[in-house]
């Protein structure tokens, strides 16, 4: 610890800093999580709100925005009411009623950052950030960049400050205009204290100072926090830390102000009065709050009450089912969701299940030809083996477009006048009959599925310092608790597929955010290969029998991916499969295929420029076409709308009409007494999901300060970020294509268990708890005997009184997609019960 | 024989007018309607050159129509159409179309989607008429719309900081290439005597005659035009700006600036190459001025780390290059190097998303680690030195601040004394006798009556500069730029014989849109008198979208935008400036010029960026 005087703690500034700033990876490794995880250790509503009071963040929908959609029906009159009485009891609920609807508020954002540094206009008439944050940027994304520029940083290999050191001392020229500056970096006296001292001159207003500054650019200083923390982000390395970033612009800001001012100027912090308030200090919470509260609670419930009756009524509904046809495991998405309805729909005897799209084997992969490999399982999971591709025939096509020769004098010349017209011609074609191109990022490029893969593991040498595959122990052990978990344990199917997914898009920066998060938004093609291969391993087999998960001699298991943003699927492996098997297969394909028309189907509904009223071949040809359209910003819609996640058994939601919302999670509690496999998978939950659900809820609140906004005009930086134009600060967040549909709400989790039980489990993990705890997630147990709701508040759970309401049916689903581009209500499939 | 090539300039305007009437959530008409537009001019334009090739592609010139005629002066719109022409309505033809109906997608639901496509199909307008004009007069009009056109696409995203700051630099750094150009039609009036076409000066041994006995008005004639060129081809010291107009969706970016707008330097050049053919210093000079924008730009290529700007750097080396193919007379070739440069950077900005998956992949599979050696060695010292040149881009936007931004906020600091109590007190009362004086015309000693007009122009220039750093004040602001334009007229009054039509044509429009701008002005103030000054950018369109809708217009008919007669009234009054008052000219052309800065950055400070209110959700000032 280093103290200075009056008690300012640089490291612990420092670590203050990092712990509000963005936590976003670079795009290659786009990883969805709350984006206000910094205030998670308070309850939600006060959480979002003091990140409101303290950033000036978006956290609700405004006020008239919640009364339009009062008005418009999306918020209930019995919601309105039942929210009022749980904030503020029944006493006063009419006059709260009028204020919600009537009254007119001061509605305004405000932020603690950037008083202090206001002063420099304030005083100086000056904005030092107008210069220095320019330099800044290209320094900084010259230094991290990936391989965008031709001549790159000219020395990386010793840290940020140290290389800028260096060149420095050798150029002829240097980065700053006053010799004052270059003197402090090359001095080692230096230190980030001193150049506070020179610059603020008040040490209890230091750390509101650099608060100030580093949030002035939030983009840059969080992915610099983020490298220091995770040095192996990057496949070309850098060392640097926010430290060293804080210095370097301290460094430029002297500059600045020196050659502006010249030597002699008073410390900022040494002429302040007392009008400028401090860091976090005011404390005055705007009554606004308290009428927005309500009307989110209401705008959530009127959503989860029908879902809640629907589920209740289609537990009741379910019968026992007969002999399965086949068994599908498909990752929780909520992607998946409309995917495995179709299947059950055309396939009355079809069981799906759903479970983290790693099917439960944690590696790296390492793609021939490949220099690096990337890991392929949840981003928190250790992972210690690996699995190498070999033997591929796929090819890389080049597109030389991206060729740097074009940026150069003479090969420029000649390249413009000759592939220029070229280009007209590729636009031409793209833009009226668009392709799969070299750029295009394709789920089924992953993985080779013809090539080899080193699954088990015979005593090989480590490769990157991990083990090849997986010992037959290992790979039963990971097998059994995966069925397990799901409460699959007899399987005689002739057929089992473990179904991974990813996606495809053209011209997209955030592609990585669109593949399978629990697969570290990667495709998971190679973890269904791989989990196929281990099932139908005879060992396996015999471990796994010993253990209670009985597997019929002539079932096989395949492996498949589903690229969601085209609907296509692919087998891996099926020349494996014996004459019998094949002919089950071709059976089941078709199904697939079908289910996927239909898929595509609904899903362009939402697409406001197809139309949906075709017929689903037709349809599902243009859902292709975005996928491969370089103008297309919305390829998908990825995850927008996500609501709910179900933890239990099928028979809870089959049938059931979520209008793609729902994360589908299998679990049967008759096979988890202990309630470990539960405690897997709401460990799993709470991150990926709740992660998934508010980064989503907050890019849509604020898509300025905590989204990306629009995609339109991003720059790509470095190949680590984005940023709109040349001079922008990285955009953190999604983008305003990917939320713009999306209601904000949090996430519903429904666990098909007693309620005792859920709440023994969650709290064996307290950083899960504490999701639940403060309500960033809400959960919900369903007591499966007595069909009666418990919700958890605070650390306990309460008996739910959930509104009956009849639950509306539908009986001809595929009509009513076409009927509107707006989310539909949740109703019951007559299809499925007939 | 009638020829129908202004049928590439109306179907433009027409599909701008009709798309201008739409109601702005119905995107599929607006889409259909630029669709069409760009759609029928392309069709239209293959049919026409198609005729024109088998017709033996002799250049035609058509004189259009005369907007004002009298005695001694005519203002005619003038349209010349050959090979240049050709090429460039080709490219822009094709380019348009494509990016209209890519933009169909791409912009589907974007805020501000009627805006992109109306502004798009306005530039498109200024730059057919750019193309397809005859004199220098019409080639001004286009180029105005250009100016205005950019402006607007720069600043799409208008709720932000950095795209409007953008916006006002690039379009005083286009402005001030449009001194060059005044300066040009100003001197060729003198040595022509007419408004020349350019069908005119391909008559060789017409331009050596002239050229022969005004030697010095053609190098001023030349230079002028080449600033003009530089500046909008982002030549030096002008480059840094096109990077930075990279702010709007890519799209627009792509067809504006990595390809239409960035080459119309070039096609000044070409278009006035006979001119100045014969003067072989010019000639060696624009060569110099391409080969060092042509290594610099590349050696700042190299160093950028994102890609738009990579790719702007790396267009700006080719058009140096174009620049040295022009000077040296090979128009083919120039021509040729344009198209593929147009299309392949257009095409290279589109796909500039996909560099992420592109070069990750290639990265995954071909990474080799770099290799360091700390040395000193002068060849280290010489690549760390280029190194950071380059990254600091030459110092060329230092350069831009610090020798034509800072002197002008300079020279505007040291007029605070202009007020509006003073501007009433003093100028107003100064103005007056200057009228009265005028009565009494030839009682003036000629030495002082020589100098009037200067000075004149001059207090005009002043009010003018003030007006660009105004920084409270928004109605001084607006005065000050009135009153230039009077300023002007009066300097001009004592110039040549009291013209009270030729005043009135000039003096109108600034009357008419100067009132407009006041009401509008006054209409803001009452309802946001918090909110109201120049000193920071506050946003009101967005609450306010028909004042600033009125406001630019009424911006545009102050700065003698060519939808007001002011625009005919300026080069009415650049007439009457004689060939031998240098200063007048250069104090009327700068004032005109910074006059235009100081209202759009006075519309851009009250009515874009970063909204005042917070009600809603507010982008950082650096994002």
């Amino acid at each position: 610890m280093q103290f200075t005087k009056n008690g300012f703690d640089l490291k612990e500034a420092i670590q203050h800093i990092k712990h509000y700033l963005p936590a976003q990876a670079p795009l290659k490794d786009f990883i969805h999580h709350n984006t206000l995880h910094a205030f998670q250790n308070k309850p939600f509503h006060t959480g979002i709100q003091t990140a409101s009071e303290r950033f000036g963040y978006k956290v609700y929908l405004r006020l008239d925005e919640y009364r339009t959609l009062y008005q418009n029906g999306k918020i209930s009159e019995q919601a309105l009411q039942d929210a009022i009485i749980a904030h503020n009891g029944p006493a006063d609920s009419e006059r709260i009623r009028q204020r919600l609807l009537n009254e007119a508020c001061d509605n305004n954002l405000q932020t603690s950052i950037g008083h202090l540094r206001a002063q420099w206009k304030q005083q100086f008439r000056f904005n030092p950030d107008k210069i220095t944050h320019p330099l800044l940027f290209r320094i900084l994304n010259n230094y991290l960049d990936q391989g965008i520029s031709i001549n790159g940083f000219p020395l990386v290999h010793n840290g940020f400050l140290n290389s800028m050191r260096e060149i420095e001392s050798k150029s002829f020229v240097s980065i700053f205009k006053t010799k004052g500056a270059k003197a402090l970096l090359m001095d080692a006296e230096t230190t980030l204290e001193s150049l506070l001292d020179r610059i603020v001159g008040k040490p209890d207003r230091y750390e509101q100072y650099l608060f100030d500054q580093q949030f002035a650019h939030p983009g840059w200083s969080g992915m610099v926090s983020v490298l220091e923390d995770n040095n192996g982000l990057l496949l070309d390395r850098r060392a640097i830390s926010l430290k060293e970033l804080i210095l370097f612009e301290l460094l430029l800001e002297l500059d600045a102000i020196e050659a502006r001012l010249g030597e002699d100027w008073t410390p900022l912090g040494l002429q302040l009065d007392d009008s400028v308030p401090g860091l976090f200090e005011r404390q005055t919470l705007n009554p606004v709050w308290d009428l927005l509260k309500i009307w989110h609670e209401a705008y959530e419930w009127t959503y989860y009450t029908p879902v809640l009756n629907g589920l209740r009524h289609t537990s009741r509904a379910a019968v026992a089912t007969e002999q399965a046809s086949v068994h599908a495991l498909f990752c929780i998405d909520d992607r998946e969701c409309s995917f495995r309805r179709h299947i059950e729909l055309l396939d009355k005897q079809a069981m799906t299940y759903g479970t983290p799209g790693f099917f439960n084997v944690e590696f790296h992969f390492r793609p021939e030809h490949s220099r690096f490999h990337t890991k392929v399982c949840p981003a928190p999971m250790p992972a210690g083996h690996i699995v190498v591709e070999s033997e591929t025939i796929r090819k890389f096509n080049t597109d030389a477009h991206f060729t740097k020769n074009t940026h150069s004098l003479m090969s420029g010349w000649l390249i413009s006048q000759t592939l220029g017209f070229w280009s007209a011609m590729k636009l031409f074609m793209n833009i009226f009959k668009p392709t799969l191109g070299p750029a295009t990022a394709y789920s089924f490029r992953h993985m080779d599925g013809q090539a080899k893969l080193s699954i088990e593991h015979h005593g090989e040498a480590t490769v990157d310092g991990l083990q090849v595959g997986f010992t037959v122990n290992e790979m039963a052990e990971r097998m059994k608790s995966l069925f397990k978990g799901i409460g699959l344990t007899r399987i005689n199917t002739p057929l089992v597929y473990f179904v991974g997914h990813g996606a495809s898009s053209s011209n997209n920066t955030h592609y990585a955010g669109y593949d399978c998060g629990a697969c570290s938004g990667r495709p998971g093609s190679v973890n269904a290969r791989v989990a196929a291969y281990m099932c139908n391993h005879p060992g396996v087999r015999q471990v796994l029998s010993e253990q209670g998960i009985e597997i019929g001699k002539h079932t096989r298991f395949i492996g498949a991916l589903h690229d969601t943003t085209r609907d296509e699927i692919g087998f891996f492996d099926t020349e494996l499969l014996d004459a019998a098997q094949k002919t089950a297969h071709a059976a089941h394909e078709a199904v697939f295929m079908q289910a996927l028309e239909r898929n595509a189907k609904e899903r362009s509904r939402k697409f406001i420029l197809t139309n949906t009223r075709q017929n689903s071949a037709k349809v599902h040809e243009q859902v292709k076409r975005r996928s491969v359209s370089l103008f297309e910003p919305r390829p998908e819609l990825n995850h927008a709308t996500n609501t709910l996640c179900i933890v239990g058994r099928r028979s809870m939601s089959r049938g059931l009409f979520l209008d793609r919302r729902a994360f589908l999670n299998s679990y049967d509690y008759r096979t988890d007494r202990d309630g470990n496999a539960l405690l897997k998978i709401l460990k799993a939950v709470a991150p990926v999901c709740g992660g998934i659900n508010l980064e989503y809820y907050f890019s849509r609140t604020d898509n300025d300060k905590l989204g990306a906004g629009s995609k339109l005009p991003h720059n790509v930086m470095g190949l680590i970020g984005v940023a709109n134009g040349t001079d922008g600060d990285l955009r953190t967040g999604l983008p305003l294509q990917m939320v713009e549909v999306h209601d904000p709400m949090r996430l519903l989790v429904v666990v098909e268990n007693k309620p005792a039980l859920v709440l023994d489990v969650i709290q064996r993990s307290p950083q899960t708890f504490e999701w639940f705890k403060n309500a960033w997630i809400h959960l919900l147990a369903l007591d499966p005997e007595t069909l009666i709701y418990h919700r958890l508040s605070g650390d306990h759970f309460t008996p739910l009184n959930v509104n009956e309401q009849a639950v509306e049916s539908c009986s001809d689903l595929m009509k009513r997609i076409e009927s509107t581009d707006l989310n539909l209500p949740v109703f019951v499939l007559e299809e499925q019960f007939a | 024989m009638n020829f129908p090539i202004h049928y590439f300039i109306f179907i433009p305007l027409l599909g701008l007018l009709s798309a201008l009437l739409v109601a702005s959530e119905r995107e599929r008409i607006i889409s259909r309607i630029a669709f069409w537009t760009a759609g029928l001019t392309f069709a239209a334009f293959v049919l026409f050159v198609s005729w024109w090739l088998l017709n033996g592609h002799a250049p035609i010139n058509i004189k259009e129509v005369a907007l004002y005629r009298t005695a001694g002066y005519v203002f005619e719109i003038d349209l010349y159409f050959d090979k240049i022409s050709a090429v460039y309505l080709f490219v822009g033809a094709i380019l348009t179309f494509l990016i209209t109906v890519y933009s169909r997608y791409y912009l589907h639901r974007e805020k501000g989607y009627k805006r992109f496509f109306v502004t798009v199909l306005f530039f498109y307008l200024g730059y057919n008429t750019t193309v397809l004009s005859g004199n220098f007069e019409t080639l001004f009009i286009g180029w105005e719309i250009l100016g205005i056109s950019s402006f607007l696409l720069i600043a799409f995203y208008r709720e932000r900081y950095l795209p409007v700051r953008n916006a006002v630099k690039v379009f005083t750094v286009y402005r001030i290439g449009d001194v060059g150009i005044l300066l040009a039609m100003w001197a060729s009036h003198h040595l022509w005597h007419e408004n020349i076409t350019f069908a005119k000066l391909y008559n060789y041994d017409l331009v050596h005659e002239h050229l022969a006995s005004h030697s010095l008005v053609g190098v001023v004639i030349s230079l002028g035009l080449l600033v003009a060129a530089a500046a909008k081809s982002a030549q030096l010291p002008f480059s840094s700006w096109l990077p930075r107009a990279m702010e709007g969706p890519t799209s627009s970016s792509a067809i504006f600036y990595g390809s239409l707008s960035v080459h119309f330097g070039v096609f000044l050049l070409l278009r006035t190459f006979p001119f100045w053919e014969q003067q072989t210093s010019i000639r060696i000079l624009i060569a110099l001025l391409g080969l060092s924008t042509a290594i610099v730009a590349v050696l700042i290529a190299r160093v950028q780390s994102s890609i738009k700007s990579q790719i702007a750097y790396a267009s700006i080396g080719q058009i140096g290059i174009i620049f040295i193919e022009v000077a040296a007379g090979f128009e083919t070739l120039a021509l040729f190097h344009f198209a593929g440069n147009a299309f392949l950077r257009t095409y290279q900005l589109l796909v500039s998303p996909s560099v992420v998956t592109y070069l990750i992949k290639d990265q995954f599979y071909n990474f080799k680690p770099r290799q360091h050696k700390l040395e000193d060695s002068l060849p280290r010292r010489l690549e760390y030195t280029l190194y950071i040149l380059s990254m600091k881009e030459f110092m060329l936007d230092r350069f831009m601040n610090r020798w034509i931004f800072y002197p002008l906020k300079l020279a505007g600091k040291k007029l605070n004394f202009i007020t509006l109590r003073n501007v009433f007190y003093f100028f107003v009362p100064l103005y007056v006798s200057g009228i009265l004086w005028l009565h009494w015309e030839e009682a003036i000693p000629p030495v002082i009556h020589r100098a009037i007009p200067a000075v004149f122009a001059f207090i005009g220039l002043l009010m003018v500069l003030k007006a660009f750093t105004e920084r409270h004040s928004p109605m001084l602001s607006w005065l000050l730029v009135i009153m230039n334009h009077f300023w002007m007229a009066l300097a001009i009054s004592y110039n040549e014989h009291f013209n009270f039509e030729h005043i009135f044509i000039y003096l109108c429009g600034v009357v008419v849109s100067g009132v407009l701008g006041f009401l509008i002005l006054f209409r803001l103030q009452k309802l946001e008198p918090g909110h109201f000054d120049l000193n920071r950018y506050y946003g009101h369109v967005y609450e306010y979208p028909l004042l600033a809708f009125g406001f630019l217009l009424a911006s545009l008919g102050l700065m003698g935008f060519p939808v007001s007669p002011t625009f005919i009234g300026e080069d009415l009054i650049f007439s009457h400036i004689h060939q031998d008052q240098y200063m007048l000219a250069f104090f009327n052309a700068m004032a005109f010029i910074m006059g235009g800065v100081a209202i759009i950055r006075a519309y851009a400070r009250l009515f874009l960026g970063p909204h005042i209110k917070t009600y809603h959700e507010t982008p950082n000032t650096s994002a």
